[in-house]
């Protein structure tokens, strides 16, 4: 298979994918359509171990057949269990991984009110939580988030070891490229490109100032095996072009 | 009882549960009621959906008390976002887990249960009414207090239920519909069908008896009563309604000829339902 035959939202697919690579029996949480075809071709292949649901209350196999029962008090089990690795949307995310899905704006009055808190803060505090931006822009990436409902490494570090404890932000993803905190204090670092993006355009969709290596690897190429399966088994209507163009 | 009746006993002031989850298994039938009665300036504990959304349009919430308030196929609520952005009313946003742990804690004659949910989130800030504990053990770790999130009133939807108030749910999730009634003072169940006790268990596990007699104070048998939220597996969401109310509730016009009729204030359940059949049959 040739690089030009991948669309960009299949990288990004592979890229989400990876994040639940080495997960063994966790729980993968896929908020969005490329993660959950994400999810589902890591289970299928290098994470057979993987633990997903219908979007109520099942959990089923590969096969589709319902192994587990998990509501949403269960699910919150899972949660403060550890067994979960989530990648939630993020409306504002900054440099150390604060995220926020509730507001915009002063939370008084805000400007533009969003969701609210969900699950995010005791998911950042108590499972792998990874990040999903389809469109990455200076309105998503910012200096900071107004109001901090997933928890970043800053803010986890300066509530204290039992906030730290457990917290984890593996990885973001976004239609660029894939990012992660892998650096001494534990800022944004650009980990991959997806082939045909410049560091340049990430650093103008970013509004701050991020962490980029002299050589930057691009997001690995999707096996002809994983293609087929994205292709023709877990999204035959394509429905991962609409979330991701070109 | 009817949903009048229930909603009779209500008081303005009052904390109020309500159950379901998003757009799911609300009691809409009893918001309805609430929305026709008097009763006003109301504490609402909730997995928000469009019951927050129509009780805030109706200005009837002082506070807020929820994690989110979605409906689910449409992520954000319309009239939440406009009361909000107009500071209709005081909010205590909490985290989804630390709700759950606060009707727990109501449920259980507790003031707080320890949860690590919270810690270094703007939750803390936005409630500073929020304390900590440390544990009293080797660890000594610093964890949230969630307080007890105790109602004077529940009101949830389910399946089926006996005249007693054993209540039943057949869809896949309980959501917290047993925990809102444990932690109230007072709880009205409606459900889609009153059926005789035994027939309960005739056809489905006992394990579906969500609802516990002792903790209900009165049972109303509303059909479609979560309409247009899902009950699955009764009926699933109305959609196509879902999408006209969502609609109609981002424009303030479009929503007075809405709200003229599908929920008049001299109306009835019974007018509403009549007003969705007439309204479906218009879109074929």
């Amino acid at each position: 298979m040739t690089r030009r035959n991948v669309t960009r939202a299949e990288y990004c697919v592979i890229a989400c994918a990876e994040a639940w690579r080495d997960n063994g029996e966790v729980l993968a949480s896929p908020m969005g359509l490329i993660p959950s075809v994400g999810a589902r071709l890591a289970q299928r292949t290098f994470s057979p171990g993987l633990l997903l649901t219908d979007g109520e209350a099942l959990i089923v196999g590969a096969d589709g057949v319902t192994e587990g029962w998990l509501p949403y008090r269960r699910h919150l089990t899972m949660v403060t269990g550890g067994r979960r690795h989530v990648m939630m949307g993020a409306s504002q995310i900054d440099r150390f991984g604060n995220q926020n899905i509730s507001c915009i704006g002063d939370w008084d009055r805000p400007a533009r009110q969003l969701l609210g808190v969900r699950g995010a803060p005791v998911n950042t505090l108590n499972n792998a939580v990874s990040y999903w931006v389809p469109r990455h822009s200076p309105r998503v990436f910012v200096e900071r988030v107004d109001m901090i409902c997933g928890v970043g490494y800053d803010s986890a570090a300066a509530a204290g070891p039992s906030a730290s404890r457990f917290h984890r932000i593996p990885r973001v993803v976004t239609d660029l490229g894939v990012f992660d905190f892998a650096t001494p204090d534990h800022s944004m670092r650009l980990a991959s490109l997806h082939p045909g993006v410049s560091v340049d355009r990430v650093r103008e969709a970013t509004g701050f100032a991020l962490t980029v290596a002299d050589e930057v690897p691009d997001t690995r190429e999707p096996t002809a095996g994983e293609l087929r399966l994205i292709r023709e088994v877990i999204d035959p209507a394509g429905t991962r072009d609409r979330e991701v163009r070109g | 009882m009817t949903a009048e009746e229930a909603v009779a006993r209500l008081d303005s002031g009052m904390t109020l549960g309500i159950g379901g989850w998003g757009s799911r298994r609300k009691p809409m039938a009893l918001v309805r009621a609430l929305l026709r009665s008097p009763v006003t300036d109301l504490t609402v504990v909730a997995y928000g959906g469009p019951d927050v959304g129509l009780l805030a349009a109706a200005g009837k919430i002082r506070k807020l008390v929820a994690a989110f308030v979605t409906l689910d196929s449409i992520p954000l609520e319309p009239h939440f976002r406009a009361a909000r952005e107009r500071g209709a009313f005081e909010l205590m946003e909490i985290d989804e887990a630390m709700f759950m742990w606060g009707l727990h804690a109501a449920a259980n004659r507790l003031p707080f249960l320890p949860v690590r949910a919270g810690l270094g989130s703007d939750v803390m800030r936005v409630n500073p009414g929020l304390r900590t504990v440390v544990s009293p053990y080797e660890d000594a770790e610093e964890l949230v207090a969630v307080p007890a999130l105790r109602l004077d009133a529940a009101l949830v939807h389910v399946n089926r239920a006996d005249r007693l108030g054993n209540g039943q749910y057949l869809g896949p999730d309980p959501y917290f519909d047993d925990l809102f009634c444990e932690a109230a003072d007072t709880a009205y169940v409606s459900c889609e069908r009153l059926v005789e006790t035994a027939e309960l268990t005739a056809r489905a596990a006992p394990q579906t008896l969500l609802i516990k007699r002792h903790t209900v104070t009165g049972v109303v048998e509303s059909p479609n009563g979560a309409h247009f939220t899902s009950c699955a597996p009764d009926h699933p969401r109305d959609e196509p309604f879902q999408k006209a109310y969502a609609a109609a509730a981002s424009d303030p016009a479009a929503w007075a000829e809405f709200a003229a009729r599908f929920l008049p204030p001299h109306g009835s359940e019974k007018d509403y339902r009549s007003a969705v059949r007439t309204w479906h049959e218009e879109q074929r």
